[in-house]
């Protein structure tokens, strides 16, 4: 069972060995390409089965001892993402498979892409199942690498120019992060995530803290939490629409889930909850001003992506199980829409040939199908009621409220806003593209609908209804699966065994009460 | 635990070095920058490693002598890594001295436009000095173009603009029907940029001409 873990890695790795070999057969390679990624996401439903049954798995890869070497560690945390990724990065391979043989032949791509593709899978595998910090180091390094590449696809001007600041920005925040982890090992020596986690807890305080900062800065450029967040709407919007849809979908949210296990794992009972709650703050409200600002459709997302990474953020800044649990219910949530909508923004594309809202117009009568594929993740993202996004809402609110602190209450109050500006950003997209009098070019330009492209979106939105049915298990799912990573010990315990669980110095016990050197202490707020 | 002075030392002056460089405009200058300030994080590893030992083979000595060897497997891997991301950003910055003539890090999209913005609300811009009319931008795209490199009628950087350059500058919802005052402006904005250009060429020949006569 335990071998499963290296698949998600190894197969996608492999698959872009194979496909690279046979690049003069597209057919073929996006064969493959599809049959490497539902491998993954059967292995990934599988995984999270078993680790609802039986607790966290453990791969100790060459049998070294965990201190020592590359271990792979799935929990219920881990599971989802895996599922919500590898069905995501599945749907948009199908979408870009009919853009390739559609118009854009000399913008999309070539050879290369699918081959890509893969190693970016592996990569942002590799970082979530990654039981050690250096080996996340690496599965970053392996997803960025593969992301520039997506990037520059043709290398146009545009894309040489968006993608100059993005691989500056992201080489800088490897710098950091790879300076962090040698801090680290001198501290405490060790990268080993579980051995971390013990040896962390009896670091001076204000050590722990600037080791904590370091990782917190080289995620957060990543995650694009806001005042690192400028490099993203300029870079991504310049990307085929395919390739934007899974940046926006799964990059970011790498980083929310490095920096939720950074804050769990190695360093709970954080000292910067507050400067957390902060960065949210702003993030929601300077992002989404942002967003109204904009007349280009996927700029507008952009910053919508910027805005709603700020919701996850107030989740793990609370450090309380319900605003876990939102949060990992929301990452799940928000992987699927983002990515959706972005697809969604691709089909305008292909349909008026522009996402410059001024010159669209009049697509709810020429292209209705578009209108509901556009509408339906819009609203989900906009929050209204019957929605997942609705959903994960509510529970980030119920967090913040029980959570009781001016700080708390702040950040509900600029959710609410932000969630209502987000309307907002979104009607004024929905006006301008759709109803706006259509000009006579995007009459005449009577394309037809690729039935692959329609139809990836369409599995996409049904997998965000599902998100939306299935929100009572899921949430429970996620609520088990904050309630384990606030704990600590199922995952020191399955790594390295109950004994060494027994010495980590801040959990909590089965109620949620904070335990700190064995002593119940007192929820200050 | 001690730790090597010379070793911290050569990391600080290392990154130093490398920081000051990826503050560059240029991207070959800012990948090397990264690249130096990337060897100082490796020293750091070996910082990190502790006191020199012996060498860490099974049966060649004490393991407590022995310096500690998982520092080192990853500074190798780092190497690598970094190896490979120098690469793809000296290819870049290749590839963009083959579009625009330069490699220099572009603008922001938003920056520019807010700064257009500006110039366009100013209206003795073209009353002012050269240096100071004269955009960077606008100074990059006629060297460009005076070595036969992009398009007459566009900004070869801002070629992706669409989206925002099209749009109304400071529009209002009131004003959104009026599509020829639109195209007006967009008119008389293209030639006052061709304007700023011709300037410039002829301020450059003028220039030189007078180093010529010193």
């Amino acid at each position: 069972m335990e071998l499963l873990l290296a698949l998600p890695v190894m197969l996608p790795l492999v698959g872009a060995a194979i496909t690279l070999l046979l690049r003069h057969h597209t057919r073929l390679q996006l064969g493959l390409a599809v049959v490497t990624l539902l491998a993954i996401f059967a292995i990934a439903l599988v995984l999270a089965w078993h680790v609802t049954q039986e607790g966290v798995l453990v791969l100790q890869i060459g049998n070294w001892t965990p201190q020592l070497g590359i271990v792979l560690v799935a929990d219920r945390l881990t599971a989802l993402m895996l599922t919500v990724s590898s069905f995501v990065t599945l749907a948009v391979l199908v979408y870009s498979s009919a853009q390739s043989v559609s118009e854009n032949v000399e913008r999309t791509p070539v050879a290369i892409y699918h081959p890509t593709y893969l190693t970016l899978v592996a990569g942002v595998s590799m970082a979530f199942l990654a039981g050690d910090l250096f080996n996340l180091y690496v599965g970053f390094e392996v997803l960025l690498a593969s992301s520039y590449v997506l990037l520059t696809l043709g290398g146009s001007a545009s894309r040489v120019r968006a993608a100059t600041t993005y691989v500056i920005v992201s080489v800088l925040s490897s710098v950091i992060f790879l300076a962090a982890i040698a801090a680290i090992y001198a501290a405490a020596g060790t990268v080993n995530m579980a051995e971390l986690a013990v040896r962390l807890d009896g670091l001076e305080p204000g050590t722990r803290m600037i080791l904590e900062l370091m990782l917190l800065v080289a995620f957060a450029i990543k995650a694009a939490i806001f005042p690192l967040s400028a490099w993203l709407p300029d870079s991504y919007p310049t990307a085929p629409a395919p390739v934007t849809a899974v940046f926006a979908g799964l990059l970011t949210k790498v980083g929310i889930y490095a920096i939720l296990r950074l804050e769990t794992l190695l360093f709970p009972f954080s000292q910067i909850s507050n400067l957390l709650l902060a960065a949210a703050g702003l993030s929601l409200f300077i992002g989404i001003l942002g967003a109204v600002a904009q007349t280009d459709l996927k700029r507008v997302l952009s910053f919508t992506l910027v805005s709603h990474m700020g919701y996850m953020l107030f989740g793990i800044g609370m450090v309380t199980q319900l605003g876990m649990a939102a949060t990992i219910y929301y990452v799940a949530h928000h992987i699927t829409v983002q990515s959706t909508l972005f697809l969604a923004a691709g089909l305008i594309e292909h349909r008026g040939g522009t996402t410059n809202l001024i010159r669209l117009g009049g697509l709810q009568k020429l292209a209705p199908l578009i209108a509901v594929l556009f509408f339906i993740p819009a609203m989900n993202l906009a929050g209204i009621p019957p929605f997942s996004g609705f959903i994960g809402k509510v529970g980030l609110i119920e967090a913040g409220i029980a959570y009781d602190n001016t700080a708390g209450w702040i950040l509900i109050a600029v959710s609410v806003i932000t969630s209502l500006l987000t309307l907002y950003a979104i009607a004024k997209i929905w006006n301008r593209a759709f109803w706006q009098e259509p000009s006579e070019e995007i009459i005449a330009r009577d394309v037809p609908m690729p039935k692959v492209m329609t139809g990836a979106t369409t599995a996409m939105i049904s997998f965000s209804l599902a998100l939306t049915v299935f929100a009572g298990p899921l949430m429970n799912y996620a609520d088990e699966a904050a309630h384990s990573v606030l704990q600590r010990t199922p995952y020191v315990g399955a790594v390295l065994g109950d004994e060494a669980a027994g010495d980590l110095r801040y959990r909590i016990d089965d109620q949620g009460h904070r335990i700190e050197d064995g002593v119940a202490v007192e929820v200050d707020g | 635990m001690p730790v090597s002075l010379a070793l911290l030392l050569t990391a600080g002056v290392l990154i130093a070095c490398g920081v000051y460089l990826v503050l560059e405009r240029t991207l070959t200058r800012v990948m090397l920058g990264f690249v130096l300030a990337g060897n100082g994080v490796n020293l750091l590893f070996i910082v990190a490693a502790g006191p020199i030992g012996t060498p860490p083979f099974e049966g060649s000595g004490e393991p407590e002598q022995m310096t500690d060897p998982l520092p080192f497997a990853m500074v190798l891997t780092a190497i690598v890594i970094s190896l490979g991301i120098t690469a793809f950003g000296m290819a870049l910055a290749y590839r963009a001295w083959q579009l625009f003539g330069h490699d220099e890090v572009p603008d922001d999209v938003e920056d520019r436009r807010v700064l257009r913005r500006r110039r366009r609300r100013s209206q003795d811009a073209e009353r002012l000095p050269w240096s100071q009319a004269l955009s960077e931008e606008a100074r990059r795209g006629a060297l460009a173009q005076s070595q036969g490199l992009g398009d007459e009628d566009d900004d070869p950087l801002g070629s992706d603009l669409t989206s925002a350059e099209d749009v109304p500058q400071d529009a209002t919802e009131a004003d959104e029907g009026d599509a020829d005052s639109l195209r007006e402006t967009a008119r008389r904005r293209r030639e006052h940029r061709r304007g700023e250009a011709v300037a410039l060429r002829h301020e450059i020949r003028d220039r030189t001409s007078d180093e010529e006569d010193i």
